[in-house]
């Protein structure tokens, strides 16, 4: 997968990783891929909905030693 | 305009006095759906806050002029953003301190009934989750029955009260919630009771409550008697504190009746449940004052926010004691039931000891309304 850019988003509570990757979204062009780190519990399911009514793709999701990792396609 | 800041305890109060408050939940769609603060009088607004950061100028004309607003997220964060994005705009708002994680731990205390000797009978209504524990007090000494996981509440209340917690009880292996009892029981050298049928896989010691098992609380003998009252779970035990209160653990409720599929075996255990409920209970004194767990829905709540009702009245009203054909109690029971608690199988071993997750895990699990009865 090639990835445009990566969003460290590590340590920070909701509902900062939202607004951090929404603004790293605006800087990608449509269909570029955003990789996002966070380890807030609560931003799969936020991310999950926010992606979909923003019109994005989460193409994929990991959880590995509490770090959770995103992979977003821009709409 | 100013932000406030609104305490669980605030917003309780405001649902026992039946009070109007406008909820503004900026919570996921399926959270909000799945679980959320109920009032009489309460109206609600769910927008998540990712739909919010451009502004909130679309949901503006959505919020009444003349009612207090509150808004409400999971762990506080996202209603302070919103609420002063509001602010910004000229509303006057309030967010939840601490979220719907707060709202989930907050424990009311009231008291529900007197002793003899100045005895005293006390309910914790853990209301955004719908659990109900019990503390007796007695010359001195006190019994804690069905407590949470914040144990800091009973222990900081017993030592308000100057009384010495001496004997903790489970009246079944909880799967809604993390049990505070062995907590409590290490932490103030109280013995810790439990049904030994509900204990087989426990991986510590405890008291074994049987049918008949009499504990004195003080020198004043108000007596706890444990009446076996399988259905629920397969070690369900009632107790009955000085012929007076029927604590029915997740037997009977006030609306409602205990389910019996929680540790998957409904079939098995409906005949249990029928008979807890149509024999033993009917052979009690309809004076009793019935004492639940658990409550559903804020209508079974008084006016002084207990949940308590005399028996005979339950005989008359609960839909659930009133079912003479044993099938269609079968049916009831055993088909249709409402989707299982958060957790409930992690939450089950959790109560036996068998694991230990961190804090913040624990709390996760017990997000949700807590599902053990059957309507």
């Amino acid at each position: 997968m090639d990835v445009n850019k990566v969003l460290d988003a590590k340590g920070l509570a909701c509902p900062m990783p939202i607004v951090k990757t929404k603004k790293a979204m605006n800087d990608l062009e449509a269909g570029q891929i955003l990789e996002v780190h966070a380890t807030d519990k609560g931003s799969k399911s936020d991310l999950t909905a926010w992606a979909k009514s923003g019109g994005h793709e989460l193409i994929k999701d990991t959880e590995e030693n509490d770090v959770l990792k995103f992979w977003i396609k821009k709409g | 305009m100013t932000v406030n800041t609104m305490s669980s305890h605030e917003v309780t109060r405001k649902i026992v006095q039946k009070e109007t408050l406008f909820i503004l939940d900026v919570r996921n769609e399926d959270a909000f759906a799945d679980w959320k603060i109920e009032g009489a009088n309460f109206d609600y607004l769910n927008i998540p806050y990712f739909e919010l950061l451009d502004g909130v100028e679309e949901i503006i004309e959505k919020l009444p002029a003349d009612k207090e607003i509150l808004v409400v997220c999971a762990k506080e964060g996202s209603s302070v953003m919103v609420a002063e994005m509001l602010s910004e705009e000229g509303w006057t708002v309030s967010y939840l301190q601490g979220g719907m994680k707060a709202w989930s731990e907050h424990l009311e205390p009231v008291k529900v009934g007197d002793l003899r000797d100045g005895g005293e009978v006390y309910q914790f209504v853990r209301i955004g989750k719908g659990c109900l524990s019990y503390m007796v007090i007695s010359n001195g000494e006190a019994a804690v029955i069905d407590a949470t996981r914040m144990t800091d509440i009973f222990t900081d209340f017993a030592a308000s009260k100057g009384v010495k917690i001496t004997n903790v009880f489970d009246t079944h292996l909880h799967a809604d919630h993390i049990s505070g009892g062995r907590k409590i029981a290490e932490q103030t050298g109280a013995m810790y009771w439990l049904p030994p049928k509900d204990a087989e896989e426990v991986t510590f010691t405890y008291a074994a409550l049987e049918d008949g098992t009499v504990v004195t609380i003080g020198n004043t003998a108000i007596d706890i008697h444990a009446l076996y009252s399988p259905g629920h779970t397969i070690g369900s035990t009632s107790f009955i504190v000085e012929e007076k209160f029927l604590l029915s653990g997740d037997i009977l409720f006030i609306d409602s009746i205990g389910r019996p599929d929680l540790a998957g075996k409904a079939e098995d255990w409906v005949g249990d449940l029928r008979e807890s409920l149509y024999s033993r209970y009917r052979e009690l004194s309809g004076e009793l004052v019935v004492l639940p767990a658990h409550f559903m829905i804020m209508d079974e709540l008084n006016e002084d926010g207990s949940v308590s009702e005399q028996l005979g009245t339950l005989f008359k009203k609960n839909h659930g004691l009133k079912m003479e054909d044993e099938e269609k109690f079968r049916k009831l029971v055993t088909e249709n039931l409402p989707p299982q608690p958060n957790a409930y199988q992690e939450i089950r071993k959790i109560n036996m000891g068998k694991i230990m997750p961190a804090e913040e895990e624990q709390r996760e699990m017990e997000i949700g309304p807590n599902r053990c009865a059957v309507r």
